[in-house]
């Protein structure tokens, strides 16, 4: 992931002020989608250009999972621990990829490859237990199947 | 595009539509969320491709899901409704040509108890279900808003136009409809407050926040249908007098987000939103804001100071949103479900929709049947029909034959109901006496393998980790429960622990803020209500009788079984298996850290859990 510049960040809010008027969740959404997480510099801009305290900008961005503060791996696995997945052991898939992974829900491997999170419910619940691997969605998984899942990925990175 | 300036022009449009059509079997292939999962992608494809190469007189059509979940991907061959399930897309060839000859496919067709279903119709998951408001889901493209108008999509908008809005609130008080997001509030009142309030500017809001997990058939409504949510929205907005609509959706459905979307650019352009609708000189636009995750904002305070930009925390009520809500402004919230129903009220009259159901509860509501169930999918009842209808008539019971033990409906706030009241119809109050709630919807099924300790752990982790924190209860409360809940699922718990849950229980009912908190003991209160043996087992005996609290299970390996494959070993992350090549395997207790992954991999179903 490149690093952004403020000049760049600055602009980049600029055109979402544009677009969202005063609106600070779905500017927030925004920078969340195009830089990966929210960074400092980020946050200081909206604050100054919307006239919202920082605190307030900070206080908003920590209080919904969808905001990072920290930048999201290349790839994400999304777990879901809904309660149809849960019955069907949900958890345990959890588990055995922080384990493969040796990061918690909700962080990302040190060399930035993976972002492993857990979601309350995605809704498709009939097929469950769900990984959702980089947008695409594999249903009725087990552990062994999501581990195998995330070594393949490994495995295509490092054949380049 | 046209814009359409009166029910006049909508109708001649609609004549139009219906001209052009062609007189060819369709078949429409289910690809909501779920069948993408399960490869209706590929498979439309894979149907696109067929027809072309046999050049077949077929229409292809990509609906929103059938409901069906177990049967993804799945496709409806029109007109006669035949049903097609777990398609490959090697399949598709062979059932365009049998389409095209007017023959079916049997080796497709859904079985059960030995016998085969052709048709939609005698298919036992959609034998007793009465689908008023799922029921266009598979006829419908919900890209296309030309699908929607050819079957009488915007007439009831065009109709409720040339009325004044005291004649609508009316109409739907009439109807009896009550709110389908949880707490089933009359939505005719609702209207009834928010129009009498004084103002220019007034909100209407739909809240599509669908947070309940195991819960998705506002999901699927938008996905599959988006104009029949935003057909009710409108109607709604102009019985209230409001000016401008906010849809909130949760982040998590993209596909939603993206249909709704398309939908309202669409609806502006036909001249069915925006300014001048239909030509009748009233205005309203909608807005689409997208959730950022927060279980909280599906209450409709929350909501409300999310669409602000503000923390999702509930205030307290009064003043409700309909006074007071949305920038200060008198503000209507409906859920996405109650939205959906307004047009068909509109159509076909209260006295008809009010025959439908029981004395309090009227109409029909969708259930999302999920977990040990042998048909699991999106169902729509009538209301008043019983518990055992929806799980064994319509969901086909268990899956393998273990013993259905309870269904846990509501969502979070919601409970558990035993088997043993089965017979219960499915209405607002029958559903509260028994400790649970409606809710939006969802129903869970649990079987002997589901334990009732780790099921209220794991909705009051859920509900610990959503609450806002803003009042104390719900805040403290949750997390000194979950403290005791995995105490008693380690085997660390004394019998005292009990009293304490029914305490805390009462307290946290009695002082929350909102409604997240008030029910947030909910859980715990009715499985304590109906499963205080499976608390007391953890508790005393030191075991879980379902086998699924770690600290009481042991995996091993049945050396009757093991031939030594050795794929056990192999996938074991702790190393925690030895055994030779062609020998029975077994299991180090101290290194197993009880993942399960052996008995996923083993295919000779050797290796078991000692309870």
């Amino acid at each position: 992931m490149s690093k952004e510049t403020i000049p760049e960040v600055n602009s980049f809010v600029e055109e979402c002020v544009k677009t969202h008027g005063r609106f600070l969740i779905p500017i927030l959404q925004d920078i969340q989608s195009e830089y990966n997480y929210l960074s400092e510099d980020s946050m200081r801009i909206v604050s100054e250009k919307l006239d919202i305290p920082l605190r307030d900008v900070y206080g908003v961005a920590s209080f919904y999972q969808a905001f990072s503060f920290t930048p999201k791996g290349k790839h994400i696995i999304i777990v879901c621990l809904g309660t149809a997945c849960h019955v069907r052991g949900g958890a345990a898939i959890a588990d055995a990829l922080s384990r493969e992974l040796n990061i918690k829900p909700g962080e990302t491997s040190q060399d930035s490859m993976f972002t492993l999170e857990t979601v309350n419910c995605l809704g498709c619940c009939a097929i469950g237990p769900i990984v959702v691997m980089d947008g695409e969605y594999h249903g009725q998984m087990n552990a062994s199947k999501a581990v195998k899942l995330v070594q393949s990925i490994k495995k295509r990175c490092s054949d380049g | 595009m046209v814009k359409l300036k009166s029910g006049e022009q909508l109708d001649k449009y609609c004549e139009d539509i219906l001209k052009k059509a062609r007189k060819v079997p369709m078949i429409a292939i289910s690809s909501g969320t779920c069948g993408q999962a399960r490869g209706s992608l590929k498979l439309i494809e894979a149907f696109q491709d067929a027809v072309k190469e046999i050049k077949g007189e077929v229409e292809i059509k990509i609906t929103g899901c059938h409901g069906f979940c177990e049967a993804e991907p799945n496709v409806i061959v029109f007109p006669d409704e035949i049903f097609y399930r777990n398609l490959k897309p090697e399949n598709a060839k062979k059932i365009v040509q049998a389409t095209l000859k007017g023959e079916v496919v049997s080796e497709f067709v859904h079985k059960e108890g030995g016998k085969d279903f052709v048709y939609l119709r005698d298919i036992p998951f959609y034998k007793k279900q009465m689908r008023i408001v799922l029921g266009h889901n598979p006829k419908i493209d919900p890209v296309n808003i030309e699908d929607y108008i050819a079957f009488g999509g915007y007439n009831s908008l065009a109709k409720a136009l040339h009325r004044r809005p005291e004649e609508i609130i009316d109409e739907i008080k009439r109807s009896g409809i009550r709110g389908r997001g949880g707490a089933g509030f009359p939505t005719g009142r609702k209207w009834e407050i928010a129009g009498s309030q004084k103002g220019d500017v007034k909100y209407f809001i739909c809240n599509a926040d669908e947070g309940d997990p195991g819960a998705y058939m506002d999901r699927s409504l938008l996905e599959g249908n988006p104009h029949l949510v935003m057909e009710g929205m409108i109607i709604g907005a102009y019985a209230t007098g409001a000016t401008e609509g906010w849809i909130y959706v949760r982040n998590e459905y993209p596909l939603a987000v993206k249909h709704v979307t398309m939908a309202i650019e669409k609806a502006t352009e036909l001249g069915l939103l925006g300014d001048n609708i239909l030509g009748s000189g009233y205005n309203f636009r909608i807005k689409i804001v997208r959730g950022a995750g927060a279980f909280v904002c599906g209450e409709e305070t929350a909501l409300i100071r999310s669409i602000e930009g503000k923390r999702g925390e509930s205030r307290q009520r009064p003043p409700f949103p309909a006074v007071k809500g949305l920038f200060g402004k008198p503000t209507n919230i409906n859920n996405v479900e109650t939205l959906a129903n307004i047009p068909k009220i509109i159509e076909k009259g209260s006295l008809w929709f009010s025959g439908i159901g029981t004395e309090t509860s009227k109409g029909t509501k969708i259930f999302s049947l999920v977990g040990k169930a042998k048909n699991t999918g999106l169902v729509e009842v009538p209301m008043g029909i019983t518990i055992n209808e929806i799980v064994h008539d319509i969901g086909g019971g268990s899956p393998d034959g273990k013993a259905i033990k309870a269904i846990q409906s509501g969502g979070p706030s919601g409970g558990c109901i035993p088997r043993e009241l089965f017979d219960l119809p499915v209405d607002y109050e029958s559903l509260a006496n028994a400790g649970a709630i409606m809710g939006s919807g969802g129903m869970i099924v649990m079987d002997e393998g589901t334990c009732m300790v780790d099921i209220a752990r794991y909705f009051t982790n859920f509900l610990r980790e959503e609450s806002c924190g803003k009042c104390v209860p719900c805040r403290e409360g949750t997390q000194r429960m979950f403290e005791i809940l995995e105490d008693i699922s380690a085997g660390k718990a004394q019998e005292e622990s009990i009293e304490i849950l029914e305490e805390l229980g009462s307290v946290m009912k009695d002082t929350s803020l909102c409604g997240l908190g008030q029910t947030s003991s909910n859980p715990v209160r009715s499985t304590l209500r109906y499963f205080k043996e499976e608390y007391l087992a953890h508790i005393k005996k030191k075991e879980c009788p379902a086998g699924v609290c770690k600290e009481f299970i042991r995996f091993s390996i049945d050396p009757q079984k093991c031939i030594g494959c050795g794929l056990c070993l192999k996938n074991c992350p702790q190393g925690a298996i030895t055994g030779e090549l062609k020998k029975p395997h077994s299991i180090l207790p101290k290194q197993c850290i009880k993942c399960g992954i052996c008995m996923d991999v083993c295919k000779f179903n050797a290796v078991f859990k000692k309870v």
